[in-house]
């Protein structure tokens, strides 16, 4: 790590500004760290020549006084995201050799303000996954290391294609976490359609957003579950997070869904004095045979939140329980359809047949990895007549249900609801792929019911494990006041510290 | 509305009558520059995937948004179907794998479609309707076309209908003859290309139906039904029609049982084949389509748009009936076209003088269809103005010319003097119809004295009286006033 890559975002933009660096030198030094990194698994491409480009015109605006938001700072790109040109495959066989000819309106809100491209970052395939295990590009390490491990042991394990015993940087957006956590990237965007910034924010010790339904346009993302999926930034600091969301975010008339709201200055909210607010803490969060530490790191959060001056209250948010079955209707059911336009027709993967029913059959079969298979065919199912009725329209009821809880709290006075953000601290590669599969998606449990309600979460680092690895806490807000979960998430950081990643074993 | 007996309408079988009820699902594209979620271009007969946008083609990543105009254009057909206007719908996906269905799910509105119940009001003959009751009107988008036969080993596809906005007008199961359907297709499309909401050229495939037949005993319960699907042209569909129900009847009648299905007909052979049965139907997986907001508008909007709707076929016929006097039958074949409706009226107020309706009516049902028909096209666009009929019209009626020379007038008025004014024209050729006593009296008295044994004749042959009116307007070149020749040799004859 150059003192170059342990910038903040906040911090090298303004170093950007001041000229006391340049934005070529700076995305030189993420470019050699993603080098080093390799054995990590985080980049799935990297777009060396485009960076450079990129740099230097970020420098030559730069030296007019010129220059947008994030002018000169190289980020990285979640492989969901279209990029003109570049590889663009949400880490499926069924999207080889994919280069889309438009760039997506998130991408390209960053483009305008100046951010520079270092790659594509890998995740679980369509991003339908908790561990980004599900890649075609295989596993992605998270640079924290195992508990016990020695950095010998772990760098051994980085060339083995399976990385066992690594640990998994949570998914879906593991690429990018792994990358934001290892300082290969000042940051990266990411998606979440049940957890997929928050979970692995919390799994490497980072902050993740997850705003508002709508916040941000998802034209040109690929579609995984269309009324789940939200775009949203990894950073290592909150700040950060503000400062990646406010360039992300806004009204696109290409996405009927995407707000008209103009997009406040969510930076201004760091900082801002959480006193007087109300955070409401969930009873039915507390599961049965939860983890101690987790528990204990949650009511050590609404500690810190009291002790900044907030009051913390006791809400009930009665339907938390059926959030996650329900998710596992909804989600496998849009996305069966959305992924439906796969078929080896147009682009992608093409596997030889005879005749169109043969084409599809084996390029869906080869295309797809196992859990976009699983999930397709619980999509369909669930689908299907004589199923809809008893599956999909009782799970949109409870989505209703799950809504209302939050409505209630909110009306009652609440300004953000803290939980845990997940079950565990991360676990290991291969740890879960071979288990039933329902194991896997209990990560998602204090996740879901976020995207269920289109509510706004944000996760941040809270500390370690007994065992030294990172954990973080949610917190979620109003519909469109992300403003709030960043001055609430900014005290939970600060009353944490920042926590200390290990030495770069890696590089 | 009358009833005619209800007997005439059944068919017969080996084993008794039966009655036939139909239902059409029709299929009319939505007259509009854009497709319904896309900004690509609806033309027609552009070079294959030319019209293709990013939403078209299912690029990752892409999302629908609707066009405002398909939308204003389902609402206005709707008003004009005296239908319920549904101020919220929403969009549902129907999944299907299809080569020409690149979404692998067409966007439609399966649980609320944007126009609910109304009816039309069918005419069978000129004074007999009957009213058809409107289901459902919804809008969707169109598929590509697959090509089969350009080569042996591959198929080929085509996007550029794919995404086209559709309305699909769902029908009642009120009708019960083939004649009755063919005149409610026809009524159909006269109401669309009156508001301008399809074009309803049914030979691009703009406008197409699904026909819904079954057959039952008069009285009975309705009998199982199959669809036909896709039939182009009015009178495929009134084949379709005849063939089904004989198919069903034959089948009932041998003792068997009709499964539901669908089939196909091959206006080549005369006969429908079954396409997929029941059991094979697709499972469509219909969800309501998550990247679309459910589509509301107000009563102002819908109002603006009532506003602005033309005045429509039925009254329009009812005005011209009680203003103008016409009969019912010529209404009705007036009204057919909005274009024709309105070159007759203003040829009927043409210079702000309202003269004889009737003769207008005859000129333009008569010599001018004809002469249009000949050249194919349509009487408004033969070549006449409004104008020019007009004129044609009063020349005949000032005795300036006579019938024969307009309709001599007329071709030239479409042919080689196209464009120019009727009545200059009648002066420079000459062709002004001689009343001058005079003249008439000695072409009268010449011809007389030319047959001397006719004239004897006539005298107690009154009849005869016509041969020598051609007589002499041969010899006046059709000039002269057919009243005067007629008064003048009654004076001659002594008749």
């Amino acid at each position: 790590m150059t003192d170059l890559t342990s910038l903040t975002l906040a911090d090298a933009r303004d170093q950007l500004k001041s000229r006391a660096i340049s934005s070529v030198e700076l995305t030189r030094a993420h470019l050699a760290a993603i080098e080093r990194a390799r054995g990590l698994n985080a980049f799935v491409a990297v777009t060396v020549d485009k960076a450079l480009a990129m740099a230097e015109a970020s420098d030559a605006r730069l030296a007019k006084g010129e220059g947008g938001a994030l002018e000169g700072l190289p980020i990285g790109i979640k492989d969901l995201y279209a990029t003109e040109g570049v590889h663009t495959q949400a880490c499926s066989h069924i999207l080889d050799g994919f280069r889309p000819e438009y760039e997506s309106t998130v991408t390209a809100n960053l483009w305008r303000d100046g951010a520079v491209m270092l790659g594509k970052l890998n995740m679980d395939e369509f991003a339908m996954g908790s561990s980004n295990e599900t890649s075609y590009y295989g596993p992605v390490a998270s640079p924290w290391l195992p508990p016990n491990w020695s950095a010998d042991q772990a760098r051994a394990a980085l060339g083995d294609k399976g990385k066992r015993g690594l640990l998994a940087p949570g998914g879906s957006s593991g690429g990018s976490s792994s990358a934001v956590a290892a300082h290969l990237c000042l940051a990266a965007t990411a998606s979440d359609t049940g957890g997929s910034i928050r979970q692995p924010a919390a799994f490497t010790g980072i902050v993740g957003i997850k705003p508002t339904y709508g916040r941000c346009s998802r034209w040109g993302m690929v579609a995984f579950a269309s009324s789940l999926d939200q775009a949203g930034p990894l950073a290592r600091t909150v700040r950060d997070a503000a400062i990646m969301l406010r360039s992300m975010a806004g009204p696109d008339a290409k996405d009927s869904t995407c707000s008209t709201e103009p997009v406040p200055d969510y930076e201004a909210a760091v900082g801002r004095s959480v006193k007087g607010l109300t955070i409401g803490v969930p009873k039915e969060y507390r599961l049965d045979g939860m983890n101690p530490e987790i528990e204990a790191l949650w009511a050590k959060g609404a500690e810190w939140l009291r002790a900044a001056g907030a009051k913390v209250v006791d809400v009930s948010l009665p339907n938390t329980r059926h959030a996650l079955p329900a998710y596992y209707i909804v989600a496998p059911a849009e996305a069966s359809s959305n992924l439906a336009r796969y078929d080896g027709v147009r682009y992608g993967l093409r596997e030889p047949a005879s005749e169109i029913v043969d084409l599809y059959e084996k390029t869906r079969a080869r295309g797809f990895g196992a859990e976009v298979r699983r999930r397709l065919m619980i999509g369909t199912y669930v689908l299907s007549a004589g199923y809809y009725d008893a599956y999909y329209v009782r799970a949109q009821k409870i989505r209703t249900l799950i809504k209302r809880d939050f409505e209630i709290a909110f009306a009652n006075g609440v300004d953000a609801i803290l939980t845990p953000a997940t079950p565990s601290a991360a676990f290991a590669i291969g740890d879960k792929s071979s288990a039933d599969p329902v194991e896997m998606y209990l990560n998602d449990v204090f996740t879901v019911t976020v995207n269920m309600a289109g509510l706004p979460g944000i996760v941040t680092p809270a500390g370690l494990s007994a065992e030294g690895l990172p954990l973080g806490l949610q917190l979620i807000g109003r519909p469109f006041d992300e403003e709030t979960l960043f001055a609430i998430g900014a005290a939970l950081e600060q009353a944490a510290g920042r926590t200390k990643l290990p030495a770069p074993w890696w590089a | 509305m009358t009833t005619a007996s209800a007997g005439a309408k059944l068919l017969k079988g080996a084993t008794g009558d039966w009655e036939v009820v139909i239902g059409l699902e029709v299929h009319a594209q939505v007259t509009s520059k854009a497709k319904l979620f896309s900004g690509a271009s609806t033309e027609f007969g552009g070079e294959p995937n030319a019209h293709v946008s990013l939403v078209d083609a299912a690029m990752p990543g892409m999302l629908p948004v609707i066009n405002r105009e398909c939308v204003a254009q389902a609402v206005r057909t709707g008003l004009a179907l005296k239908a319920l206007i549904n101020k919220r719908s929403t969009f549902d996906r129907k999944n299907y794998f299809y080569p020409d269905l690149p979404q692998g799910y067409q966007i439609s509105q399966y649980k609320s479609p944007i126009v609910g119940e109304g009816e039309i009001l069918v005419d069978l003959t000129p004074d007999y309707s009957i009213k058809v009751g409107i289901e459902r009107l919804h809008l969707e988008q169109d598929a590509g076309k697959s090509v089969h036969d350009l080569s042996p080993t591959m198929s080929f596809v085509d996007l550029n209908r794919s995404g086209v906005a559709l309305m699909e007008i769902v029908s009642k199961p009120d009708m019960r003859s083939a004649d009755e359907a063919k005149a409610y297709v026809s009524k159909l499309r006269t109401i669309l290309r009156y508001i301008g909401s399809c074009d309803g050229d049914m030979e691009k495939g703009n406008l197409r139906a699904d026909v819904n037949v079954s057959v039952r005993r008069p009285g009975a319960p309705f009998g199982t039904r199959c669809e036909i699907k896709n039939v182009n042209s009015i009178r495929f569909i009134g084949q379709a029609i005849d063939t089904e129900a004989r198919r069903q009847i034959e089948i009932i009648e041998d003792g068997g049982t009709i499964k539901q299905e669908t089939r196909l007909f091959d206006p080549v052979r005369g006969e429908t084949r079954s396409m997929r049965s029941k059991e094979e139907a697709h499972d469509y997986r219909y969800f309501p389509d998550p990247d679309l907001l459910p589509l509301e508008f107000d009563d102002e909007w819908i109002d603006a748009l009532s506003a602005y709707l033309p005045e429509l076929p039925d009254v329009k016929k009812a005005r011209f009936i009680a203003d103008y006097k016409l009969s019912a039958y010529d209404a009705s074949v007036i009204v057919a076209e909005r274009e024709t409706a309105d070159f007759f009226e203003s040829a009927v107020n043409h210079g702000g003088v309202k003269r004889d309706a009737k003769a207008v009516a005859n000129w333009l049902m008569g010599d001018l269809s004809a002469q249009a028909n000949a050249q194919g096209v349509g009487v408004v666009d033969a070549g006449l103005s409004a104008a020019s009929l007009a004129t044609l019209v009063d020349l005949i009626g000032e005795g300036v010319i006579s019938g024969k020379i307009a309709k001599d007038l007329l071709v030239m008025l479409l042919g080689p003097d196209r464009g120019a004014d009727p009545r200059s024209l009648v002066e420079a050729r000459g062709l002004k119809q001689v009343t001058d006593v005079g003249a008439i009296d000695s072409a009268v008295d010449a011809v007389i004295a030319a047959n001397p044994d006719k004239a004897e004749q006539a005298k107690t042959k009154p009849g005869m009286l016509g041969w020598f009116v051609g007589q002499v307007m041969k010899a006046t070149g059709g000039k002269a006033n057919p009243q005067a020749v007629s008064d003048a040799l009654k004076a001659r004859l002594g008749l």
